[in-house]
């Protein structure tokens, strides 16, 4: 999967909060094209990885590479502006507004009206771009012009993915896409994540849930109090691996590359 | 696993009857529209069943000259429902803002559009002040206007002076609320309108199709075409058969129309129910909440102000009492009794008219039968409370089908 330099790679990455080091010196890469799983135990920086990505608060030390490029990304627009969404997992949509006007929150397109007298809100435009946007990935919703508060929840989840697309990304960061949905709810989620692969965007998915994790990552990184505790190639390893992984416990042999494998403290 | 398959029992999983669809709309107030309609129906019904007279021109006419003030400041109020806020200084507002006006033109001198100028810019900035004292230290709304409520009730006391009553001579303002257009010129207004609704109606469906989308069908935009046609053409006749169109309907239906444009079709107004729907959400979307929190304040101390000026016109005067009474209470039960959520999101700037209109025929019918205050009273505060139970039931059966 890994075709050349990586998309986004973070090198030697920590931050501490207070006397808590939520990150101890993560290295991290996501390619085009792939699908990387980050998983871990609660309160295992997976979270705080992603915020750092996302730029609701910048690394205490360690160096980020975007396009081979450094940056510092130290607020959400600097993620904004490389191209890096980040969909959480309250997904912040307004249940009250239809799938068209949650599409375009904050980035309405407004149409000049006749001499620049009557400007409005190009609806037409609008719903135009978000039913070609929702094609292309394959999301069938009812009716644009329904409330996101009648969706389904795996609806709402494209919704919310589809809407961070729009800004056109290179990185989607995904926040449990897949936490309190259905079955069906849930295949309809991971279609769209291989959706966003086939578009050649790097995407990273944070899950408590390793079954959707294999079913849809290229590869699957594991952190462990706050340290990079292993990565794995999905074809190639067991759920087993990747859960002594996670919890530290079992064969610490079966690890992978550039693991450092310190004990406990 | 397959995906079709998987898709397939999703989709029917959120089929649902039409009809169904649409019970379930009227009464989870996406079609309070309607409902509020039948409810004017019936109040109608009634009162013309009990007094002939309720339903003459003559009386039609008063009860359009009766709810422009409370109309006009419900206006203001459904900006500050949609954000999920109370403003309960609105009453207040309105008294005063009518006394600086009474004041400035009486015993200043001043030109009367100054005085209205005047008499609207304090009201604006009474609620940018509020506005911004909620949104900057996060107190809750309800404390700050009610906080305000108090106070500005003090400052029309202190700005009316020893008198305690101006008498209101100039017929510039006076004439707002006491103007007639002849029967030529109401027709023509009707014109305008129909003219303009069916233009508006046939560009927005140009551009839908122009682009690709699937348009309401011809039928459906002819019958609500026809819909506004015939409403206006009714009020028209049945107001030239008295005195005429008034002057302060026309203000009262500019406000509503201009204002639900910018609620609707503008960015500002998508912002406003984005944050009373979520502010979170509208915040990581990149709003700025505050703005708009300041800015709704704003426009409701704005068109209290209006109404206390369309009151006094009337009136002919500002006193102690102005602004006071039940008219706050009123203002804001009008939105809600037409569909306006308290819970903030939901809603129209119609709802100010609607409501202005189903709380005016019941004040103006109960007027009509001679009844005391004690039931007056009574039955206004059971059709507010009435109000509010059908918004709060149909909030509890949204949250019961999944949907906040």
């Amino acid at each position: 999967m890994s075709n050349g330099a990586p998309l986004l790679e973070l090198e030697g990455v920590s931050k501490r909060f207070g006397p808590v080091q939520a990150l101890d010196r993560v290295d991290f890469a996501v390619h085009a094209g792939e699908v990387v799983g980050l998983v871990g135990d609660n309160g295992a920086g997976k979270s705080t990885l992603v915020k750092t990505i996302a730029g609701i608060h910048g690394a205490d030390e360690g160096t980020i590479r975007f396009e081979a490029q450094e940056v510092s990304i130290a607020k959400p627009q600097d993620a904004t502006e490389l191209g890096i969404a980040t969909v959480y997992q309250d997904l912040a949509l307004c249940d009250n507004l239809d799938v068209v006007a949650n599409l375009f929150l904050g980035r309405e397109e407004v149409s000049p009206g006749t001499g620049g007298v009557s400007r409005q809100l190009d609806e037409a435009r609008m719903e135009h771009q978000t039913s070609q946007l929702l094609s292309n990935l394959a999301v069938t919703i009812p009716s644009l012009r329904s409330e996101v508060g009648t969706l389904s929840g795996g609806q709402r989840q494209q919704v919310a993915v589809a809407r961070s697309l729009l800004g056109e990304p290179k990185v989607v960061l995904l926040d449990e896409p897949t936490a309190a949905l259905g079955v069906a709810q849930t295949a309809q989620v991971l279609k769209l994540i291989r959706r966003l692969r086939e578009q050649d965007l790097g995407v990273v998915v944070i899950s408590h849930n390793l079954v959707d994790v294999f079913e849809v990552a290229d590869r699957i990184f594991v952190l462990r109090l706050g340290r990079a505790a292993g990565e794995f190639d999905a074809e190639a390893t067991t759920e087993e691996h990747v859960v002594s992984a996670i919890t530290g416990v079992g064969s610490e042999g079966e690890k992978r590359n550039g693991e450092t494998g310190e004990g406990r403290g | 696993m397959s995906e079709a398959a998987v898709s397939a029992p999703a989709d029917s999983e959120e089929a649902v009857p039409k009809s169904k669809e649409t019970l379930r709309r009227l009464v989870q107030g996406d079609l309070a529209s309607l409902r509020v309609v039948i409810g004017l129906a019936l109040i109608w019904a009634i009162f013309q069943f009990e007094n002939d007279r309720f339903l003459s021109a003559q009386n039609l006419t008063n009860l359009m000259l009766q709810i422009t003030a409370i109309g006009l400041i419900s206006v203001g109020v459904v900006y500050v429902l949609l954000l999920g806020e109370i403003d309960l200084s609105v009453g207040a507002v309105s008294g005063l803002a009518a006394a600086v006006m009474a004041v400035l033109n009486v015993k200043h001198g001043w030109s009367p559009y100054l005085a209205i100028v005047a008499a609207v810019a304090v009201g604006m900035a009474i609620g940018l002040l509020q506005g911004s004292l909620f949104s900057r230290f996060v107190v809750p709304s309800f404390v700050v206007t009610l906080a305000g409520l108090l106070a500005w009730q003090g400052a029309l006391l202190q700005v009316l002076g020893s008198t305690g009553s101006i008498n209101l001579t100039d017929p510039k303002i006076t004439g707002l609320a006491n103007t007639f257009y002849s029967d030529a010129a109401g027709w023509i207004f009707a014109a305008i309108v129909i003219g303009v609704y069916g233009a508006v109606l046939f560009l927005g469906h140009r551009r839908r199709v122009a682009a690709g989308l699937d348009s309401e069908s011809f039928a459906r935009l002819g019958l609500r075409f026809g819909l506004v046609a015939v409403v206006t053409i009714v009020a028209v006749t049945v107001l030239n058969s008295d005195r005429g169109v008034p002057l302060a309907l026309m203000i009262l239906l500019a406000f509503v129309v201009g204002m639900e444009y910018v609620v609707k079709r503008t960015g500002f107004g998508r912002h406003v129910f984005a944050v009373g729907g979520n502010a979170e959400a509208a915040r990581r979307a990149g709003i700025r909440v505050n703005r708009i929190r300041v800015a709704v304040f704003g426009i409701a101390g704005t068109m209290a102000a209006i109404g206390g000026i369309m009151a006094a016109s009337r009136l002919l005067a500002v006193n102690q009492n102005s602004g006071g009474n039940e008219l706050l209470l009123l203002a804001i039960a009008g939105p809600v009794i037409a569909g306006t959520s308290l819970f903030g999101g939901r809603g129209s700037v119609w709802t100010a008219l609607m409501g202005a209109l189903v709380i005016g025929s019941i004040s103006n019918g109960m007027d009509l039968l001679a009844l005391s205050s004690a039931v007056k009273f009574m039955v206004t505060g059971g059709v507010l409370l009435l109000a509010v139970l059908v918004d709060a039931i149909a909030r509890q059966q949204r949250q019961g089908s999944g949907r906040v």
